[in-house]
């Protein structure tokens, strides 16, 4: 036959340099080598020169005392004895305080933002649009700048302090009352515990009995009463065991109540406004994805608005919206680093700024900053990864 | 018989309507202005309380605005006296003459004042290639190319820090300041994140280990840290790691840091374009004998960069605004010039720092709303092509 007459060919013979294996085979031990020689060469120019400048290295400067003042701490910070090590978490602490919370109001925002895009209201529409375009489009330090400088230090100072409700505000902060809890308070806690569990427990159980008998029990009304009414009732009758600790205006000061700095708040404010803008942008394509046949198939089907958002639109839209949306919490945490143009005291500020001007070790102190970002980043990818490969379409 | 019922029929109507009607125009309620708000304003009870509160906001804020752009503004003055409340008795609003005095430091820093035409001819050049770039119609934009990516950067560099040989005497780069090194630092980021990009996004798709190790290395590290730390870590850490002798000036570490930056975002878009890109393109151009790059070369980037120009455009909208960060190391860009004329003292008011930011906002929103336009154009004219 034809195949036997053209026969078993030996394979046309190739020159060892032309041969692809060969040649994968040569780059990469090429780049392998290029890389080592890189590392050395910068290893050992950094010993020569941190020699020369008489920087110390290594990890031992974490438990030295570190002498210097931080503006704001959520855990017990003095100057005089506390270490670098301290600071350390005392910055961690600041950003991801200031990360969470902007988070949380760059959601709130963004979504409303969104979901008015595509309102029928043409208005809003378009006011919603000129956000987006408006603040998507400012660089975030530079809004940060204005919130700080033009807006927050430009307020009044301690004695034309704006007051309002027993509050203060100037170009201190904001001072506001701090509730102080009486021991009774306790009580209100484990029943709002309490109503947390009960409330599950009736979602699962309402759950239950509506794939039994299809019946469905009024979820929201239950969880509402459990959650917000009961601790409310037990509050009235434990005798309204909590007061306030109002600020009070001394000539130059301010003392008591609870402080918000006008670092954190400007941090605040700047990032979550300009999160939101891009928040938005992710909400509206996420529900503009889902197609309007779904919409109509719910109506067709009998549902309401209310049920069809809920459980047609929303659940379908989530599944696009989630993967950039996690990106975008991760933007505003790594924008939370540029907390050290206005001196809000993050990990940025407090240790790559001040730790690394009083010890000099710029490697150790820039490694570990990173090394933390990097952590949170990759934590965050992880945990997306497997919310990404729960709610994947499963097709057939 | 049916016939003389149907004639029947016909003569106990009074009346019968033999031609159609004329089309008769919607009720004005539907129609013109009223209908368009009845419809896009007040189509329901939460959409009408919506319209009100816009509106009302509106009245609330445009006012004032307006009173502190123009009416109450401030439009000639020698110092800090023009702009002061106290002096002038009356509500100020933004104050113009401090920006007019300081334009030339906003736009060049303290580069030298007699040399100031080359930055100049540098804006010019910029522009040639970026128009070049950009006009889709333009004829040669392979010479586009040539010229943007490798003309004129040396041109630009020659240009602006100075050869004395052909008569233009060196400036050093702390001088430079401004929008100069605004449209600098995101020109030299443009230029190295789009080659550099395009070689990890080719190295992350290998089949070598080491190189996809290296290139998923480097992208993710670069990616999962903020733009600061990578500043930082351009600016104090890269001094160690060279020779004393050889150590970079500021302006150069900026710009390596920025340069790395941009790569691994750069290269994350492209490695979208190319995972987009049918598998039988590849395995076209494999049957036809190209080899590796000349499959890239010839068939596969020139796809994958067609269809991620948007995200492209994107991405350095982003690095645009995120040149403003070298301002933290130190950098004077353009918000640091403005940083510091906001505190001399010669123009120090309530009102100034106002005025300033909102020159810097004016002139990134300019730029970055251009940019993201020219995307959205490219984005519907890719998606005409590929309807049929």
């Amino acid at each position: 036959m034809a195949v036997e007459s053209v026969g078993a060919q030996q394979p046309a013979r190739v020159a060892f340099y032309n041969d692809p294996k060969f040649r994968s085979i040569a780059y990469q031990v090429v780049l392998c080598v290029l890389v080592v020689l890189v590392i050395y060469a910068a290893t050992t120019n950094a010993l020569d020169n941190l020699q020369r400048a008489h920087v110390a290295s290594g990890f031992g400067f974490w438990n030295q005392a570190a002498g210097f003042d931080i503006s704001q701490s959520l855990i017990e910070y003095s100057a005089s004895v506390s270490t670098y090590g301290t600071a350390f978490w005392v910055g961690l602490l600041n950003t991801l305080l200031v990360a969470v919370l902007g988070i949380i109001l760059a959601t709130i925002l963004g979504f409303t933002i969104g979901i008015s895009r595509l309102s029928k209201n043409w208005l809003l529409a378009k006011v919603a649009t000129g956000y987006v375009e408006t603040i998507r489009n400012i660089p975030v330090l530079l809004q940060l700048l204005f919130w700080y400088n033009a807006v927050l230090k430009a307020l009044p100072d301690i004695r034309d302090s704006t007051k309002f409700m027993g509050s203060f505000l100037n170009n201190r902060g904001l001072f506001v009352p701090e509730p102080i809890a009486d021991p009774r308070f306790g009580w209100v806690g484990a029943v709002f515990f309490f109503g947390i569990v009960s409330a599950i427990g009736f979602y699962i159980w309402a759950r239950k009995r509506q794939m039994a008998t299809g019946q469905q029990a009024p979820i929201l009304l239950v969880t509402l009463a459990l959650v917000v009414g009961l601790p409310l009732v037990v509050f009235l009758v434990t005798g309204m065991p909590l007061h306030f600790d109002a600020p009070q205006v001394g000539r130059f000061n301010i003392t008591g109540g609870l402080a918000l700095q006008p670092e954190f708040v400007a941090l605040l404010l700047g990032l979550s406004i300009y999160t939101a803008a891009f928040i938005a942008e992710v909400v509206r394509a996420g529900i503009l994805a889902v197609s309007h046949g779904q919409t109509e198939a719910a109506y067709s089907l009998g549902m309401k608005p209310g049920p069809t958002l809920r459980l047609i639109i929303v659940p379908q839209a989530m599944r696009v919206i989630v993967p950039p949306l996690t990106s975008q919490y991760l933007n505003l945490t790594k924008n939370s680093s540029l907390a050290v143009a206005v001196g809000y005291p993050d990990l940025v500020q407090v240790f790559t700024g001040t730790v690394l001007n009083q010890t000099g070790q710029a490697v150790e102190v820039v490694a570990i900053t990173m090394l933390v970002y990097l952590c949170i980043s990759l934590f965050t990818s992880l945990v997306m990864n497997i919310y990404n490969s729960r709610v994947k379409l499963v097709e057939r | 018989m049916t016939m003389s019922e149907g004639e029947l029929a016909i003569a106990k109507l009074h009346f019968v309507r033999t031609e159609t009607l004329e089309q008769q125009p919607p009720p004005a309620s539907m129609t013109g202005p009223i209908g368009w708000a009845r419809q896009n304003l007040f189509s329901s009870p939460l959409n009408i309380a919506l319209t009100i509160l816009i509106v009302l906001l509106a009245l609330w804020i445009i006012p004032d605005l307006l009173r502190f752009v123009i009416i109450d503004a401030v439009w000639t003055g020698a110092d800090r006296n023009a702009c002061l409340e106290a002096v002038q008795n009356r509500p100020i609003g933004a104050c113009w003459p401090f920006v007019w005095e300081r334009l030339p430091y906003f736009i060049y820093g303290s580069y030298p004042i007699p040399e100031r035409w080359r930055v100049d001819v540098f804006f010019v050049l910029l522009a040639i290639g970026v128009a070049w770039l950009l006009w889709l119609n333009a004829p040669r934009r392979d010479l586009g190319v040539f010229y943007s990516f490798i003309v004129l950067p040396i041109l630009s560099y020659i240009l602006l820090s100075g050869f004395p040989a052909i008569g233009l005497p060196a400036v050093d780069t702390v001088y430079w300041g401004g929008v100069l090194v605004t449209l600098v630092v995101a020109s030299v980021g443009i230029v190295c994140s789009l080659p550099i990009g395009i070689l990890l996004a080719l190295g992350r798709r290998s089949n070598m280990p080491t190189v996809k190790l290296f290139s998923v290395f480097f992208i993710e590290f670069v990616r999962g840290v903020p733009l600061i730390t990578v500043l930082f870590m351009a600016s104090v850490m890269l001094p160690l790691f060279v020779p004393e002798e050889l150590s970079p000036n500021k302006l150069l570490r900026a710009l390596i840091g920025i340069a790395m930056f941009a790569s691994a975002y750069m290269a994350e878009v492209v490695r979208a374009g190319l995972a987009a890109i049918p598998k039988g393109q590849f395995e076209g151009a494999m049957a036809v004998g190209l080899g590796y790059w000349q499959m890239m070369r010839l068939i596969i980037l020139p796809q994958a960069l067609k269809i991620t120009i948007p995200n492209i455009v994107n991405t350095f909208i982003g690095m645009f605004k995120d040149t403003s960060l070298v301002f933290i190391v130190g950098i004077f860009d353009l918000l640091r010039t403005i940083e510091v004329s906001r505190i001399d003292p010669k123009w120090a008011t309530p009102v100034t720092s106002t005025t300033g930011y909102l020159v810097a906002a004016l002139f990134y929103l300019v730029f970055c709303y251009g940019m993201s336009r020219y995307a959205r154009m490219t984005e519907a004219r890719l998606g005409k092509a590929d309807r049929r």
